[in-house]
């Protein structure tokens, strides 16, 4: 079985969907507390050395959720949808205020790999060819395009 | 992302131009070379290489009688370094919450030995 110590990331080459692999020296319960509980979700989720503030945050199937990251060239804000909490799974929504006419559906799915350790599968499907081509040309790391999913296969081809 | 970074994902899209620019990766080769893999006509294969080229990913020999296909290295360095950026971005993350999950942990643990204290 393959492992995951570092993010993983690969996409489908078809569609715009981005999907990120992980594992994580935690329990799926433990895992679920980090990305619903929102003093400990502030914590990591917001680049390095930048402060995050939860606007407000219902994670419950039909709740919603913002947060705004303050850097040093200003304040950028997401926000969405949980649209399903649990067990083990997330379905969400995603957007990046920024482009407000841009949004994601993000899937997480806790994996249990034995008794400690535990698989995050974390999928982005973009709504539309546009609306990934100008979160890429954001820059911003909610970035997604097909052409990466491409290239992994190919630099891992060419490893080969 | 400049317009060439956004051409170049554009273009890798498409499988066959994957296989393409892999096969260029290990050498130069001609277009007649390059569509023998495929069940496609060499024609097809051209227009595929005009994609790769206005990305900048290939370039052609203009007074060279072969014209051999060219893979530019240049680009496809700037790609790759988009991607680790990416993936540097979703690890550091992730190490963060390697951290709070260790935290949760070590209280969890705190918890359990604090009521194993009070019941005995």
């Amino acid at each position: 079985m393959n492992t995951f110590t570092k993010a993983n990331i690969e996409a489908d080459p078809t569609v715009p969907i981005i999907r990120i692999t992980r594992d994580f020296a935690a329990t799926p319960a433990q895992l679920m507390r980090a990305h619903t509980d929102p003093d400990l979700f502030a914590q990591w989720i917001g680049p390095t050395n930048v402060d995050t503030r939860i606007d407000y945050w219902d994670a419950r199937s039909g709740g919603s959720w913002r947060f705004i990251n303050f850097r040093d060239d200003g304040e950028f804000a997401f926000h969405g949808c949980f649209h399903e909490i649990g067990p083990n799974r997330i379905v969400q929504t995603f957007t990046y205020e920024g482009m407000p006419e841009g949004v994601s559906l993000e899937t997480l799915a806790f994996e249990p790999i034995d008794e400690t350790r535990t698989r995050l599968i974390a999928q982005s499907l973009v709504d539309s060819f546009e609306g990934r081509d100008a979160w890429l040309s954001s820059g911003m790391e909610i970035g997604v395009n097909e052409g990466y999913a491409a290239l992994d296969g190919l630099l891992l081809r060419s490893a080969v | 992302m400049d317009d060439q970074l956004s051409r170049a994902f554009a273009a890798l899209a498409d499988p066959t131009r994957r296989d393409i620019v892999a096969r260029l990766s290990v050498g130069d080769a001609t277009v007649n070379e390059l569509a023998e893999p495929f069940d496609v006509t060499v024609q097809n294969i051209s227009k595929h290489i005009r994609v790769l080229e206005d990305a900048g990913l290939v370039s052609r020999t203009r007074d060279a009688q072969r014209r051999p296909v060219h893979f530019e290295a240049k680009v496809f360095d700037l790609m790759t370094k988009w991607i680790e950026r990416y993936q540097r971005e979703a690890e550091a993350r992730y190490t963060r919450l390697d951290a709070v999950l260790d935290q949760l942990q070590q209280s969890e643990e705190t918890n359990t030995k604090s009521e194993i204290r009070k019941s005995s």
